[in-house]
């Protein structure tokens, strides 16, 4: 039997006898948050592969063209890329341990969430007093799903950021709290590289 | 009251919801609420509600979770094979003029149920559990990653079992097929409960199932005793990594076309649907991308479980694991690329059909080379037939021919002929009963010892292991041959009396079969009654190999006292060998995760959610839903997760498990 | 495994120590780059700047993956290092599972439509009708 101790021809340790140090308490909270993350991605692949399918069955229903205000589309672009920096602000913030700065951080990313959520909610509403309602036909149905699983996506962070602030009032930056927050800008980057890939998909090419 | 108002409040639930003019119905709610009524007076009777409540319900113990999950398979498995035996009969009697006793909107529920149960929540609850149970000792670690998210994916699996059970009382289930197929699911032909009983149950323990997977794959990447590399992990674990990876990887394709399915049926969108630019192929696409890979999810633990048990009953190393560790890696990734094999006749062209085909020609390969190193572990080795080792050697002989009739299946002119017929239906419960069914049982035996601290009785080991295997091969045989001459799959009423012989045949298996099932649970009863004959106060009676054979049998709640520094694949037969001693003194505080009841109340109200939904209570699925957001909340405002188990009480319970 | 140097208020695992370390130029310069790669297909299809609709529409398409590309590394850090590699094998994988569904599904489907559907795969408009 080959082993890497044997050649040193004394006894192994095959017991930790020395205090462990905790195996819980997140020690995969990271790891694991991003595995979920990964897996979400795959409901989204799953959406975008149905809205590719049925990206021309319009049936005689109203067209992308027909449809989209483009800079409204940009507007909201910018409105989540900048959140994403201010997202990456609150991060350098609690790690240079400024729970005030982090805060503020917060609140503006949440606040910015809510805006994209709002002119989203607006753009569904002026769509549907149009007649194209998700039940139109099969792009709509595709459309209005894909669309708002990622805005519901941002209002959950939103809800996320909200409890966060609570919870950072009520105890501060400890371990619990850092590793909340990183796995919170995880979730919130990982929503701004979905919406690149709906509005270059559902919304550029649609209006080529 | 007014009808409006009954309308307000119980949605579409009405007094004719409930099958009262079923006489089979009937007679199955007397027995089942009999049995409740006795269980639950027990459990009042002997004051045992705060026992369980404290040690079972709110336990947060991946040990006691595996066992929960063994629980609910084994309480399902009875259920579907209630269902088969139905079919059985059915179909041995209606021939002619005879009808058979089961009207097809029944009969189509059974076939429906059967299918759904059996793969959702017979299947998948017995290798989470046992996944559940063993691979934490495996690795060494205390626990799973995220303890209370392991509670959750149980009681949520359990919400969606339940959701299953209530259809058979209140309205009625899916006749769609095991995977809901539109268009018969689609609202314009079939507005009834059933799609959406069968949505709801599934979406709630799909989530528990992706929950339970992420938390599975972390605690493998994250929690290894140190030492254990990745070429050192048992097979079993590795096995159970590449196909939790998988599950990840597939039940969001799932989620996804259960959730389009229910916008379809709920907010009248079209994408299943036959008219404005709906596509039903579509759907099929979807729940075959999950489907195929699925097979994987199920047979890749039963490999591990296979590889452990031949290994430990012929004393030797498991022959080529490090073959064997890219098998099941080749096996995770090719998975993702056969599923259009489910849909030859769709229409697809030949380009399409030929890639499907050959890449599920090659993925036999890894496969095969797994049985040929279990062929040469055991050559020459000092095989003891004891029960685990004895499903191992049915499981090769059986496999190998459902294997066979795979590959058969996988070339597209075959399957043009074979499509739907009996012959397929043959075919996958050959690789699942052969494959999936003989090496639970196989794992079950084999671990049941480190469980319980008791062996099952040999005997009524030996019944059910002929009636499942004999039985087998009596049910399906003459399946198989019906199949190839072009009987199709979900007949209620045959026409042709030359092929009653066949059905009959096959009913006679599927009894021999409930001798299996019924010896199984006189075996645990007995072996429950014998215990102390049984009993195993080594912690490793069968001379095994790997590191949950070096802690007492049942473990304590910590697991090891202190954790194992590993230097072989065969971690504990390395220490055996070279005479490791665990300390007896100098113990340390453990630290461990705390008990709570939030993933039980989160999962009640996700059923709650569900049952409302079904059945258009508008109210109470809005009130459970905010409840549901609540309580989720509420939980992350919890910051007492987890304490420390003090030396003196790590000492009494060591003292306790080595029986001083 | 690092068993001797994590922190001692007993909550902190060797997570954090594999995190990268966050920076201001970090977060500008994946900003920056976010926004160029953001207003080049933007101003491509408002100001109707290629008429060829393949070759813009491949444009679009890669702009967005350097931009995703640039999400991932700037803002989500995948990098080798983290988690032991973990993450970014995590990645990988998922990006290829990723192209296997939305790729393997528009081929089925698309194959479907042309054999089942001939004359109607091209546009569907008038399906339903």
């Amino acid at each position: 039997m080959e082993n890497d101790s044997v050649a040193a021809g004394v006894q192994p340790v095959f017991y930790q006898t020395a205090d462990e140090g905790p195996a819980h308490a997140g020690g995969g909270t990271l790891l694991g948050f991003w595995i979920y993350l990964m897996s979400d991605a795959l409901i989204f692949a799953t959406l975008f592969a149905t809205f590719g399918v049925l990206s021309t069955s319009f049936a005689g229903g109203p067209q992308p063209r027909d449809l989209f205000d483009l800079r409204l589309v940009g507007f909201n672009t910018a409105v989540l890329l900048v959140s994403a920096l201010t997202c990456g602000l609150a991060m350098i913030a609690m790690q240079q341990g400024r729970l005030g700065a982090l805060r503020f951080w917060l609140i503006v990313t949440a606040l910015l969430g809510m805006t994209f959520v709002g002119v989203e909610l607006s753009e569904f509403a002026h769509m549907i007093s149009e007649g194209a309602t998700p039940q139109r036909s099969g792009y709509l149905s595709a459309f209005f799903t894909l669309v708002s699983t990622h805005g519901l996506h941002v209002t959950f962070g939103v809800i996320w950021i909200a409890c966060m602030l609570v919870q950072l009032g009520q105890r501060g930056l400890q371990a619990d709290n850092r590793r909340r927050l990183l796995c919170l800008s995880m979730f919130w980057h990982f929503l701004d590289v979905v919406w690149i890939g709906v509005f270059t998909f559902v919304y550029l090419l649609g209006a080529l | 009251m007014s009808d409006t108002l009954a309308k307000a409040i119980f949605g579409r639930l009405s007094w004719e919801s409930i099958p009262l003019h079923e006489p089979i119905l009937l007679g199955t709610f007397a027995v089942v609420a009999l049995l409740g009524a006795v269980i639950l007076g027990a459990v009042t009777y002997f004051r045992l509600w705060g026992w369980l409540w404290r040690e079972w319900l709110t336990s947060v113990d991946h040990k006691k979770i595996g066992i929960m999950y063994i629980i609910l398979g084994i309480v399902m498995l009875l259920r579907g094979f209630s269902d088969a035996l139905m079919m059985r009969l059915q179909q041995a009697l209606a021939f002619g003029a005879d009808q058979g006793y089961l009207t097809a909107h029944h009969y189509d529920q059974i076939f429906t149920a059967h299918g759904t149960i059996m793969i959702f929540f017979v299947a998948i609850p017995l290798i989470v559990g046992i996944v559940n149970f063993v691979m934490p000792l495996q690795i060494g670690a205390r626990d799973v990653a995220f303890p209370f998210l392991n509670s959750l994916s149980l009681w949520l699996t359990v919400a969606g079992a339940l959701l299953v059970m209530a259809s058979l009382f209140v309205g009625e289930f899916s006749r769609a097929g095991w995977l809901n197929y539109v268009p018969v699911a689609n609202l314009a032909n079939s507005p009834d409960t059933g799609p959406d009983y069968y949505l709801w149950a599934l979406e709630i323990a799909g989530v528990g199932t992706t929950l339970s997977s992420i938390n599975m794959v972390t605690t493998i990447l994250k929690l290894r005793a140190p030492g254990m590399t990745l070429m050192k992990m048992p097979v079993f674990t590795w096995t159970a990594l590449c196909s939790n990876v998988l599950a990840i990887a597939i039940f969001p394709a799932l989620t996804g076309a259960f959730a389009l399915l229910l916008l379809d049926r709920y907010v009248g969108t079209n994408f299943f649907t036959n008219d404005f630019g709906g596509n039903p192929m579509l759907y099929w696409n979807f729940v075959w991308l999950w489907g195929h890979p699925e097979v994987y999810v199920l047979i890749l633990p039963v490999f591990g479980i296979y590889s452990e048990v031949t290994s430990t009953f012929c004393g030797k190393r498991l022959f080529g694991y490090s073959s064997m560790v890219y098998a099941s890696v080749v096996i995770t990734i090719l998975s993702y690329l056969v599923w259009l094999h489910h849909f030859f006749t769709m229409g697809s062209g030949a380009s399409v059909n030929s890639f499907f085909g050959i890449a599920t020609m090659v993925i036999s390969i890894p496969t095969g080379a797994k049985i040929f190193n279990w062929l040469f572990t055991m050559y020459r080795g000092e095989i003891r037939f004891e029960l685990p080792m004895m499903w191992v050697v049915a499981f090769m002989l059986t496999f190998v021919v459902g294997g066979m009739t795979g590959v058969l299946l996988a070339v597209p002119p075959a399957d043009f002929v074979l499509h739907n017929s009996l012959f397929l239906v043959a075919h996958f419960h050959n690789v699942i009963i052969g494959g999936v069914v003989f090496g639970l049982f196989a794992g079950m035996y084999y671990w049941f010892p480190k469980a319980f601290g008791f062996r099952l009785d040999p005997f009524w080991g030996k019944v059910t292991f002929w009636g499942w295997v004999v039985g087998y091969w009596v049910a399906w045989t003459p399946i198989y041959i019906v199949g190839l001459m072009g009987t199709t799959r979900r007949v209620r009423h045959f026409d042709d009396p030359s092929l009653q012989i066949w059905f009959v045949i096959a009913g006679i298996g599927a009894l021999i079969i409930l001798v299996g099932i019924l010896a199984f649970v006189i075996q645990i009863a007995v072996s429950i009654i014998n215990r102390e004959k049984l009993r195993d106060t080594t912690g490793d009676p069968w001379n095994g190999r790997t590191l949950e054979w070096a802690m007492p049998s049942p473990p304590p709640f910590y697991n090891f006292a202190f954790t194992p520094v590993v230097h072989d694949h065969d971690a504990w037969y390395d220490m055996k060998a070279r005479g490791a001693r665990a300390p007896t003194t100098g113990y340390l505080p453990i630290h461990m995760p705390r008990n709570t009841g939030a993933g039980l109340i989160i999962s009640a109200l996700a059923m709650v959610l569900g049952f409302a939904m079904i059945w258009y209570m508008w109210w109470l699925a809005m009130a459970a839903f905010v409840a549901l957001l609540v309580v989720s909340i509420a939980h992350t405002f919890n910051y007492n997760r987890d304490y420390f188990v003090t030396p003196d009480e790590v000492s009494r319970a060591e003292r306790l498990g080595a029986g001083v | 495994m690092h068993q001797e140097d994590h922190v001692s208020d007993g909550l902190m695992h060797d997570d954090f120590q594999d995190q990268t370390h966050f920076t201001l130029k970090g977060y500008l310069a994946g900003f920056a780059l976010a926004a160029v790669l953001t207003i080049i297909p933007f101003w491509l299809v408002l100001g109707h700047v290629i008429s060829n609709a393949v070759v813009a529409a491949s444009l679009i398409v890669a702009f967005a993956v350097a931009q995703i590309l640039v999400h991932t590394f700037a803002f989500l850090h995948v990098n080798a290092r983290a988690q032991h590699g973990w993450t970014l094998v995590a990645y990988v994988f998922t990006g290829v599972l990723l192209l296997i569904t939305i790729g393997g599904s528009l081929w089925i489907m698309d194959h479907l439509n042309l054999n089942m559907m001939p004359g109607m795969s091209g546009d569907m408009s008038d399906r339903g009708m």
